[in-house]
This record gives structure tokens, C-alpha cells and sequence, in this order.
């Protein structure tokens, strides 16, 4: 199956390319937007990029793979990316971790058995004045207490919904 | 809490700070439009120059003089670009400045593209950052609707374009090299120096790689002028005003403005609250993010001979030595982002010690053998320390690993890595052997946050 964009975001592309002055550079943000549409970045995605900036595949996978926010697996609608560095360790991420891993039941890279949240530890996510925090898509939850984690958790929880099987 | 000039932070509390219409009236882009209609670029270099702005991105390296690298007789227009890349263990200052007056490092970035000659910018920002992002290109998108950014900025000939771009998680890629292979959309692997960036940097032209803080601060430079801007700091050839981060064991942490040259004593106690429990005082602190060797507060300055640079702290706690890239360097330890990272008496070093090098392990690119290899050796080490598997002999190895790491790499990440390491070892030795006897408690670290509710 080959993967396409939107045609909105195709319009995207095309501004895009005329920030740089090479096809090349458009790379990381473009598989940003692929992964956006797909939830990851499939193989499908990764022939889409270098077909459309002209590269060779293995050159695309070899960014694809150095950089830790490409998905190289489908993952949940939600991820929930833990700090675990040290300013957040020393105001209880560990905790938070241990906890989010009971809930979920399922270790960091796994996902909820609800299907609804992927787990992921991240490093340094630059607001160590609020630690502990998580990132859970594209926000930050910061100065938490496993309780306030909860709440968020279950709001999301309930605005999510999942086809399972 | 001291009182301070607030000039960086000035608009951090205007409602909305980060819109055009919230801070128009505070004089945003007054200073670019001058430096566009009136002031001569050289001119504005100069200013850079005499405001004595050490680079805030860690490595503490003059601005003004990084400028003056790019070569003078190029046929090509050199490019500026923004490392936001905010990512080192314990550094939260840019995002401030991003989130909360986007304009500013908008206008910085105006005004250094026209004093170095750049027609197109790139802010290098961590995807992560994701308010950063929305911010930082709403701001874009305002200053093009009024022609500050465009093709004609400010009715003048001299087009300036302005670009996000979103890094994908690697903390190498605040490496200034390894940071143009990624905007050039390649593995953010770093690149062999020389040529360095100002001769041959983004897609081959001169290039000016700055930190958010660096360019943010330059509107106020050319509004205070240089000198009157310097001089606000406490140390000589060091200027300004700065953000200082402080983190962990302290009860309000957060991103404060000071002058250069605040101890780390005000810092912790004064700025920031004081320690986070009465009864658990200060053990280690690391000073300016994770690469910074560990300081003591029992250590004292030994520097009895008048022309030791620290001679006007000898006797005094290192904690009392003004935070200066000169200062620190000399102290044995590096200023870095000068955001620090407070230790109470209840952490274990060797713990804190394995949380930093499994950072290491995982951030290093793997290009060069030594750091590939030497991050994962002493994360593993660390990791059989703390889970009592260790053995006497680790604790040499640790320091014999972290050695032959040093000045053996294309970038400074495995020195940056080493110094810190072999800072715990020197200082905490003792920690190292107790761990190597007996392991160290699982979940050490969270015990004040725990003693303290809520993570229980």
C-alpha cells in the first residue's frame, strides 16, 4: 500500500521546499507531517519522503532511525512520554513512572492494555524547574503528584476511544 | 528575594506577552527598525562586541567575536541560525524566552541578520517544544503581516526571512555542527572542525550559530548600548544580565534574571527559596547543566598567590565564587547554561551519577568509538554498581574509562560526558566504594520528594 499525503498538507510541502536550498533539508519536518497523518513512520511513509525529496530510502531510514520522536511503531492515539532525567528524578519521576507502569500495565515502549496510551521515557524534556512532568502528545504536564497525573489520565482516558481487537 | 534589573525578562508577566499587540507598546521592534533605517551594520557589530555577551549557550565563547569569524570577502550571504535546541540535563531558560516573548528572539534574530549581512534564518527548535513552535511562528507570521520580516523589513533593501525548524529528539543536535547536518536533513551526526561554521557552515556558506539567550539579549545591547549593557554584570569580560535555572532540592525552582556573576549561595537561597527540606542541607550542586563537573559547598578556594584568578575568593566556599565563564572555568568546573541542578543530603550520588550517564549512553550519536563505547561502559558500569553486582576494581575502571573518552572525539560530547563523571569520582569517591560493597538503595533519589507527600 503506498502512502499519500492530504492534499492540504501536500501544499505544505511544496512551501516547505522553498525554505531551503536543497530538497534534502525538508526531511525532518516532512516526516514530521507524514507521522502526524499515520500516527508512525511505516516503510510506506519512508518511500513517500525519498521519493518526494529525491533521496535513496536508506538514506531517510538512517534519519528515521537516528532520531528518537519518529515512531518506527504504530503506537496508541496518546503517548505519554515520562522524564526520566535527573532534575525530574530527584522530585519523584521514578515514581511517577512505576505508577503509570501499574496503570498501564505494560513497561516503557508497550502500550496500555486499553490500547488507548503508548508508554515512553524521554530525556530531558527542558522543564526541570517543574518537575516532575510528562509529556502526553503535544502537551506539557508539569509539578505533578501521581493524583494529578490520574486526573489527567482519566480525562483523556474518557475522551478517547479505541476500536479494539 | 534581591532585587534586580529586570531587562531580558521584562515582559515575561504582560498578559499575553507573547502576541505583537500585548507588547507593542512596550517598544517591540523599536530597535530593529533603527537598526534597519539608521544604524550601520558595523556599527551594531561593534555594540555586540563591546557588550561582552559570552555565548549562553554553554560554551561561554563571545558573540560579538564570533561574528567577526565570517569571512569578509564571501560571495555568498552567510546564514543565521538559532539553536534552540534546548536540551541539556537541568536547562530550562530558552523555553522561557520562546513561550513568553517569542518577539524578542524575533527581533534579535532582524537585527544580527542585518548586522552580519543573513537573508534567511533558521530557529532550530526540539519538537518537543511544542509551545515554543506554535509561539515562535505566530510571532513570524505577525512581524511578516507588518513587514518587519520579508522581503522589504522595514522598507529597507535588505530581505530577511525567518524559519522554524523542528528538530526529532537528539540531544547531539545542540552541537552546532551536528545541528546544521539535521537542519540540512541528515543523521544530526557532528562534523569534523575545522572548517568551522562562520567559513563553511549551513548547506556550505558562512554560517552564525547562536543560543535563543545570545540573540534575545542583542535588542536590549543595541538599545542600552554595549557598554552600559556589560556593565550591569558583576565581572569584567562577561557582560549583562543573564537567565540562571535552578532545579531539584529547592523549594522554588524556576528561571530567574540576575546579573552575571551571582553566586551559586544567592541562587540557591536567595532565588531559590532555599533548600526544598529544612532538615536535609546542601550536598552537591551541578552548576550550568549535566556536562558541569559537581561542586561542594564544604570546599573551599585554595588560591593563595595574588595573580590566581579566584585570588579574591581564597578561603571562601565554592558556592561563593561569582558564576563567570572565567570564574568557574577556573574553579575547575564549566559555567555551561548556568542552570543548576541542587542536591540535599538524602541523594546518592552514584545514583544521580547513573541517571546522568544513562542520558549519555543514550544521546551519544556513535560516530567515534570512544564516546559509543565509553557512554555505554559507564552507564553499564554504574547500572551493576547500583544494583549490587559491582566489584572493587569498577570504581578505577570507571576513571579509566572516562579518560581515555577525553579529547579523543570529533565533538566535545564524550569530554562532556568524562568531566562530569570523573567530578563525581573525585569528589564522592568514598559513595563509589560503598556502592561497589553493597549497591545502593533502589529508588533513592524521589526519597525527599516522597518524605515531602504526594508520590508516595
Amino acid at each position: 500500500m503506498t502512502f499519500t499525503l492530504s492534499a492540504e498538507s501536500e501544499k505544505i510541502v511544496d512551501e516547505l521546499l522553498t525554505r531551503y536550498p536543497t530538497k534534502r533539508a525538508a526531511c525532518l519536518p516532512l516526516l514530521h507531517l507524514c507521522q502526524r497523518q499515520e500516527g508512525w513512520v511505516s516503510a510506506e511513509v519512508i518511500g513517500y519522503v525519498a521519493q518526494r525529496l529525491e533521496l535513496a530510502t536508506s538514506e531517510v531510514q538512517g534519519v528515521v532511525t537516528f532520531y528518537t520522536m519518529y515512531h518506527q511503531h504504530p503506537v496508541a492515539p496518546n503517548v505519554v512520554w515520562v522524564c526520566r532525567t535527573l532534575s525530574c528524578d530527584l522530585r519523584g519521576a521514578r515514581e511517577l513512572q512505576r505508577h503509570l507502569e501499574k496503570r498501564f500495565e505494560c513497561h516503557a515502549n508497550g502500550t496500555s492494555k486499553d490500547g488507548k496510551f503508548t508508554l515512553k521515557t524521554a530525556e530531558c524534556l527542558a522543564a526541570c524547574g517543574q518537575a516532575p512532568m510528562v509529556q502526553i502528545n503535544d502537551d506539557f504536564h508539569e509539578n505533578l503528584t501521581i493524583e494529578s497525573l490520574d486526573r489527567i489520565l482519566n480525562d483523556i482516558a474518557a475522551k478517547t476511544a479505541v476500536g479494539k481487537g | 528575594m534581591p532585587d534586580f534589573p529586570i531587562v531580558l525578562t521584562n515582559r515575561y508577566r504582560v498578559p499575553q506577552s507573547w502576541t505583537l499587540k500585548a507588547i507593542e507598546s512596550l517598544g517591540a521592534y523599536e530597535v530593529a527598525r533603527n537598526c534597519f533605517t539608521t544604524l550601520e551594520p558595523a556599527k551594531i557589530a561593534a555594540e555586540v562586541k563591546d557588550a561582552n555577551i559570552r555565548g549562553r549557550g554553554g560554551a561561554g565563547f563571545p558573540a560579538g567575536v564570533k561574528w567577526s569569524f565570517l569571512p569578509k570577502d564571501s560571495k555568498v550571504a552567510p546564514y543565521l541560525v538559532i539553536n534552540a535546541d534546548e536540551g541539556e540535563p537541568g536547562t530550562f531558560k530558552d523555553r522561557t524566552l520562546m513561550e513568553l516573548d517569542p518577539h524578542r528572539l524575533v527581533e534579535g534574530c532582524l537585527i544580527a541578520m542585518r548586522a552580519i549581512g543573513a537573508h534567511v534564518c533558521y530557529i532550530y527548535v526540539r519538537c518537543e517544544l511544542v509551545t515554543s513552535i506554535r509561539r515562535l511562528e505566530a510571532a513570524i507570521e505577525e512581524a511578516r503581516e507588518r513587514g518587519y520580516v520579508g522581503s522589504r523589513p522595514f522598507g529597507v533593501d535588505h530581505p530577511a526571512q525567518i524559519y522554524v525548524h523542528m528538530g526529532a529528539g537528539a540531544y547531539i543536535c545542540g552541537e552546532e555542527t551536528a545541528l546544521l547536518n539535521s537542519l540540512e536533513g541528515m543523521r544530526g551526526e557532528p562534523r569534523l572542525k575545522p572548517p568551522f561554521p562562520a567559513i563553511k557552515g549551513a548547506f556550505g556558506a558562512p554560517t552564525i550559530v547562536n543560543n535563543v539567550e545570545t540573540i534575545a539579549a542583542v535588542p536590549d545591547i543595541i538599545r542600552m548600548g554595549g557598554k552600559a549593557w556589560s556593565d550591569q554584570s558583576r565581572l569584567p569580560r562577561d557582560g549583562g544580565t543573564r537567565l540562571y535555572g535552578v532545579s531539584g532540592h529547592v523549594k522554588k525552582p524556576g528561571v530567574y534574571e540576575a546579573p552575571v556573576g551571582l553566586t551559586l549561595r544567592e541562587l540557591i537561597y536567595d532565588l531559590g527559596g532555599g533548600m526544598l527540606s529544612h532538615d536535609r542541607p546542601l550536598k552537591a550542586v551541578i552548576p550550568g547543566g549535566s556536562s558541569t563537573p559537581v561542586l561542594r559547598p564544604e570546599d573551599l578556594v585554595h588560591a593563595p598567590d595574588a595573580n590566581h584568578p579566584l585570588h579574591a575568593w581564597h578561603g571562601q566556599s565554592h558556592i561563593d565564587v561569582p558564576m563567570g565563564v572565567d570564574t568557574y572555568r577556573a574553579l575547575g568546573t564549566m559555567l555551561g547554561t548556568c542552570c543548576a541542578i541542587v542536591m540535599d543530603s538524602s541523594t546518592n550520588i552514584v545514583d544521580a551519577a547513573r541517571n546522568l550517564m544513562h542520558f549519555y549512553a543514550h544521546e551519544s550519536c556513535g560516530q567515534c568509538t570512544p564516546c559509543r563505547e565509553g557512554t555505554g561502559w559507564l552507564h553499564n558500569l554504574l547500572d551493576n554498581l547500583c544494583a549490587g553486582k559491582g566489584r572493587p576494581e569498577d570504581v578505577h575502571l570507571l576513571v579509566d574509562v572516562a579518560n581515555n573518552m577525553m579529547g579523543n572525539t570529533i565533538c566535545a560530547f564524550a569530554d562532556g560526558t568524562a568531566m562530569p563523571m570523573l567530578g563525581f569520582l573525585q569528589k564522592f569517591r568514598e559513595e563509589f566504594v560503598e556502592a561497589a560493597k553493597r549497591g545502593v538503595q533502589p529508588h533513592s533519589l524521589g526519597a525527599t520528594a516522597r518524605a515531602l507527600g504526594g508520590l508516595a
